[in-house]
Order: structure tokens, then sequence, then C-alpha cells
């Protein structure tokens, strides 16, 4: 298993390291971390549990488990990468095992917001880019990206591509205040007059 | 962009502020909470010193890891009762209202809120599960959320999101005898595919969704997630209101006038603006069954597995991966598959007409002999209705076991699991490799009435064929 993990803080800017790349489309949440992992009052030891009945599938072919991958860190996939449950437990899973970015063709609208709640920006290209460093990483079983997230850029020896992230995700990193708490904090007396506004809460009868 | 929808203005109402990062700040009217995706959140909670804001707008029940044969506790998996405890004593110490085990209240969230009147329209919902988006069916904005974000709501009652483009799915004409709900929401994904509504909140309307009941439309909005949108709604109408009416928690007296009066406001202007409109001819629709590992792969009962070669090239990857991990044969035909588990209930089908139905099928009939088959009911009202109604026999005269009120094997968190590469035929809403427990387990995705029927038979069966 790995053996430094940390968990993101502050601005995020630069994103280095190895790919590692998982072929497929519409991988859900259920196959990054099936629901009895769920059986937990924390995130703590989910990495070891990514992908496991994949992994167990595939007896050691999966690119979870080879060698040379142990140290990636930016994950790059297809379409529709964790759709289903919304689980935050996939995201976490992937961090804890030592993932800190995807890039994919698209992404399952929950598992986009969970992984931008807890700090792993998400990237998207189209299929051809997504495909040329899946092959480009099939011959070379090293490849490093950068990933220089104000210019949206992801750079390695040979390859320069333009990567595409939501605006508001990226300022979030950038100024970092992906941790949105203390953000909607911010705005405690907007919240209260709020209830001003919503007709229910007066007919609402189970406010006691 | 969307203008004058039901979305529109339930979106307009609840925004709080527009955040330094261009996201818009929602309130959420109704925050609800299970033992699975709460637990961490309480925890950061904790971590950052701070309080649930509104203790009153969120309600706690325990559904996903319950075990459906014996409920006594202890649990006797060790970590279902840590997770039950951990529950129980987050709503102690916050004040949360928790529909506990034996409460008459309990059940899967996602049935519960809605027979106790906590649904209502023109409301924002969360709840740290996909399938929030149930909520829609009465006209309220409901989406699944993540651990932070349940951690957000608890903290300040709202939650940094940005605005869904909406689409419409205009549904014609009426579904015909022996289709259901399940079969036209399956049919709707199978249409768009699992991910075209990522970006989107489904508004679904039409002649075949006014037809349907309150139930019906949990079905159709339950499964929007499915289709890839993170909300599906349906514009509220006198089926909404007289569902809600007398409800434990529904507005009272005076209030219910005004309620009314404000709910009859918020329906999608004749005029309104959608990002896109899509159309389905509901008579079309046969009983629907999914033959791979998304729910989107999916044909009518008298269809085959399609070949490669009919596929599109977006979908030809998955479908090849489907027909390796479901062993089926393309162009083999979907009935009369051998089937070895059947499983009634779910978030998406486990209500007091799901169960009517699939009884219905049942009555003076029995499970084959090579089908376990079970039935777990949506809720503890649900149980209780369907006993007074003398469900709970029929379904153990024909061979069914009757259980106690949870998820089950919808996802298989307690010990309701497939085991092997057992086929299942399952009114649930996932087929995804693994989901049911069992690493190559298969899921087949129908209606509660098709369950029911493929137990009898021990394969895959037109119900229609028992409805004459």
């Amino acid at each position: 298993m790995k053996s430094e993990f940390t968990l993101p803080i502050g601005k995020i800017r630069q994103i280095k390291g190895q790919c590692i790349s998982l072929i497929g489309n519409d991988i859900d949440t259920d196959r990054i971390i099936p629901a009895r992992f769920l059986k937990c009052v924390n995130f703590d030891s989910l990495g070891e549990s990514v992908f496991k009945d994949d992994r167990e599938t595939l007896k050691g072919r999966h690119p979870f488990d080879l060698e040379e991958n142990k140290n990636a860190k930016i994950l790059i996939v297809n379409s529709n990468f964790g759709c289903g449950s919304s689980r935050e437990h996939a995201p976490q899973a992937l961090m804890r095992w030592g993932i800190k970015a995807i890039i994919g063709e698209s992404f399952a609208d929950i598992f986009y917001s969970n992984c931008i709640a807890i700090g792993i920006p998400c990237f998207t290209l189209p299929k051809k880019s997504i495909q040329e460093i899946q092959n480009q990483s099939k011959v070379n079983k090293f490849l490093f990206l950068e990933i220089d997230l104000k210019n949206s850029l992801a750079k390695s020896k040979d390859l320069s591509l333009t990567l595409e992230i939501k605006k508001t995700s990226r300022k979030m990193f950038l100024s970092g205040q992906w941790d949105a708490t203390s953000t909607l904090l911010q705005n405690e007396n907007l919240i209260e007059n709020k209830l001003n506004d919503l007709p229910y809460l007066e007919f609402n009868s189970h406010v006691t | 962009m969307s203008q004058d929808t039901l979305f529109d203005k339930v979106w307009d109402l609840h925004k709080v502020s527009r955040l330094p990062g261009g996201s818009d700040q929602i309130f959420i009217g109704l925050h609800l909470i299970h033992e699975v995706t709460s637990p961490q959140a309480f925890g950061a909670l904790k971590d950052k010193n701070l309080k649930v804001k509104f203790p009153d707008r969120t309600v706690a029940t325990v559904d996903h890891i319950v075990p459906t044969d014996n409920q006594s506790r202890p649990f006797k998996d060790n970590l279902a009762e840590q997770m039950i405890e951990t529950l129980e004593k987050n709503c102690l110490e916050h004040k949360i209202r928790f529909f506990n085990i034996g409460s008459g209240n309990q059940g899967i969230v996602h049935v519960v809120a809605p027979e106790l009147g906590l649904t209502q329209p023109g409301m924002t919902i969360a709840c740290g599960d996909s399938h929030t988006s149930t909520h829609g069916a009465f006209g309220s904005i409901a989406f699944g959320i993540g651990t932070s974000q349940v951690r957000d709501v608890l903290a300040t009652q709202t939650i940094a999101m940005n605005k869904l483009k909406v689409r419409q799915i205009w549904c014609d004409n009426k579904l015909s005898k022996g289709v259901y709900a399940k079969d036209l929401v399956l049919h709707i994904i199978n249409k768009l595919g699992v991910k075209a509504g990522v970006g989107f909140a489904y508004e679904f309307a039409g002649p075949a969704i006014d037809e349907l009941s309150m139930e019906e439309r949990m079905t159709i909005c339950n499964m929007s997630i499915e289709g890839g949108a993170r909300c599906g709604y349906i514009n509220p109408d006198e089926k909404t209101f007289s569902y809600i009416r007398n409800k434990l928690y529904a507005p009272k007296k005076e209030h219910w006038e005004k309620a009314l009066k404000w709910w009859k406001s918020l329906n999608s202007d004749e005029g309104s603006i959608y990002d896109d409109v899509v159309k389905i001819d509901a008579s079309k629709i046969e009983p629907t069954v999914t033959w791979g590992i998304t729910p989107s792969q999916s044909i009518g009962i008298n269809q085959q597995i399609p070949l490669l070669d009919e596929l599109s090239p977006n979908d030809k990857l998955v479908a090849e991966e489907a027909y390796e991990y479901m062993s089926f044969k393309p162009g083999q035909s979907i009935k009369d598959i051998p089937v070895e588990v059947c499983f009634i209930g779910s978030c998406t089908n486990g209500r007091i007409s799901d169960l009517r139905i699939a009884a219905k099928v049942l009555k003076e009939k029995k499970v084959s002999k090579n089908v376990k088959a079970f039935v777990v009911p949506g809720s503890e009202k649900v149980a209780h209705e369907a006993k007074q109604e003398g469900l709970d026999q029929i379904f153990m005269d024909s061979g069914f076991q009757w259980r106690e009120p949870g998820c089950s094997m919808c996802l298989a968190m307690n010990s309701d699991k497939l085991i092997g590469n057992q086929v299942s035929a399952s009114s649930s809403n996932r087929n995804f490799k693994g989901r049911q427990g069992s690493p190559s387990g298969r899921t087949l995705l129908m209606s509660p009435a098709m369950v029911a029927a493929a137990a009898i038979n021990g394969k895959v069966s037109d119900v229609r064929e028992f409805l004459s």
C-alpha cells in the first residue's frame, strides 16, 4: 500500500504526477467502491478497497494493482465516470489510494461535485485526446503530466493539452475556497433572511 | 437557458447568494439523512466546531444497513450496529428527528418522507443519496449530495451548486395494460442514454405522466439519476395535493389553503422555455427488461439482446463488456432467460401500489422451485398497510419470503446478497456489475409485476399473460 497520504488543503494550482489509465465508459461508483465497504463511520481505510471487485476479478492485472502504477496521481478515464450512487466514499477511496486529479471525457454530476468538495480537480478532454493519452501510457508506462490549473494546461515531454474545467471549480481551487462550509457561513445573515422568503416554512407543521 | 419553469421558480426562490466562485448558494428546505452518508458529516462538524444550524429542517431514518430478517438489537453485524448507534447518537446530540426501527415510520428514506407528508411542492430537498430525485414527483427540486455537502447543509442549511439546465421529457398517449411507470422510465433511459441528463434537471410531463398515480410518478423521478439527471420533477396537480392532504406533516387547517394556493402557482408556465425538449410515445412501450450492466441496456420483453452492429459507436464498448459479464449472447431473446433470485422492493418499487400489483399476479400461484423470492416493503407503513390488506399472506402462500423494511438487496449492504453469478429479477434501480452483493452477480431490472411473473415461471416472462 501507499505510504504517504495527506488531505489536500488551501490553494491548488499545480498537480504533477504519473498517469494511470482506466479504460471504460459508465464506470459507476459501486465499482469504484463496492457497497460493503460503506459500512464505516469514517473514510480512513477506503484507499485499499478502491475497485476491489474489479481488481479481484482481474487477479492482479487491474491498473490499480500494477507495480508501475503504484505512485500514479493523475487518473485518466473515459465517459460518464462516477455514475450511479452519490457515495462520496468513491472519490475518498480514489484520493486515499493516491489520486490527486482526474482527466476524463465526462463525469457524472454528483461524482464531480463530490470531487470538487474534497479537493480533486476533474478536467475534461475530447475523446480523441483521452485516447491519445491512454495510447501513450500504453507505450510509456511512466507517463508524467504537469497540470497548470491557472492556464488549464497539461504538459508532458511530448504532449501539450488544453484542459476543460468548469470556471467555478477552477476559481475555487485557485483561491483555495473549494472547501465550501466557511464560504457558505459567511452569508449567515442572508441565510436567516431567506427564512422569511419561503412560504412553506410557515405551514410546515413538523417545525415545532 | 430555461425560463419560467417550475425548476427556475423554485431555484430562484431558494437562492441565497451568488458565491465568489460563481456558483449559487441554495437554501435547502428539507434535509433527509440516513446512516451511511451522514456519520462523516457529523464528524466534520465536530472537527470544525460547528453546530447543526436548523435541526428541525433535517429528518433522519435508517435504511441501507438494516437487516430484513431479524431486526432485533444489537444487529448481528457489528459494523451495521455501529452505524445505527452512530446515527442514534448524532440525532440525539443535535436534536434531529429520527424515525428509528419500530417507530412505525422507519423505512427507505425516499419512501418515508412522502408518506409522512414531509415532501411537498416547491421545496428544495437534499439527501446524501442519489435517489433523492424521487421527491421531485411532488414538484419539489430534490437531488442527491455527497457527504461534504451533507456537512454543508447541516452547518448552514445551504449548499454551493451550479444551476442545472432543464430538459422536458414529454410523454404522449397512455401506457398500455401490463406496462408500468418502471417500463416507461427504463424506456426513457434507453432512448436518451445514461449520461444524457448530466447537467440537466428532467421535467417529466405529458398525458402519460398526468395519468400516473403519485407512487408511479415517484418511480419515474427516482430513476432520473439513472439517466444522468441529478434531479427530476413533475408539475404538481390535484393528485399531488390529495396525496399530501391529511398526511402526518401536511399543512393543516388555514395553512392548507395557503399552501394549496402557493403550490398551484409553481407549475411551469405555459410559455416557459426549456433548454431541450424530448418526446416519447408511451403507447408503444412494452414491458421492459435490462439485459446488461447499465440501466440503459434494456429491451422490450419480445425483443432480442441487440447485436453489436445495431448499436451506436458510443454504446459498443459497454455492450461488449455487458455481453461478457452477463454471459448472454447478442441476438438472444430476453424472454425465457432463467432467473434464480426474485427481489421486490427498493425506493424505486417498494411502495404499497407496487406490492398490490405483484400480489395480484402471485395470487393462487406458486413461485418456481428453482427461485429464491423475497419481498422487502419500503417502509413500516407500507408493511403495515400490506398486512391489513392480506398481501403478506398472498406473498407467503406463493412462496415469497416476507421481510422487514429496508433497502436490502437493491445495494446489498445487509446480508441479502446474490451468490456467485446468480441471475436476479429485481424491481430495483441499478444493474451495475456487483451491485447486488456478488462481484459476478447479474441483475435484470424490471417492474414488480414482471418480477412476480418471473418468479412464477422461473424465467423472464411477459406479465401480460398473467393479467388477461
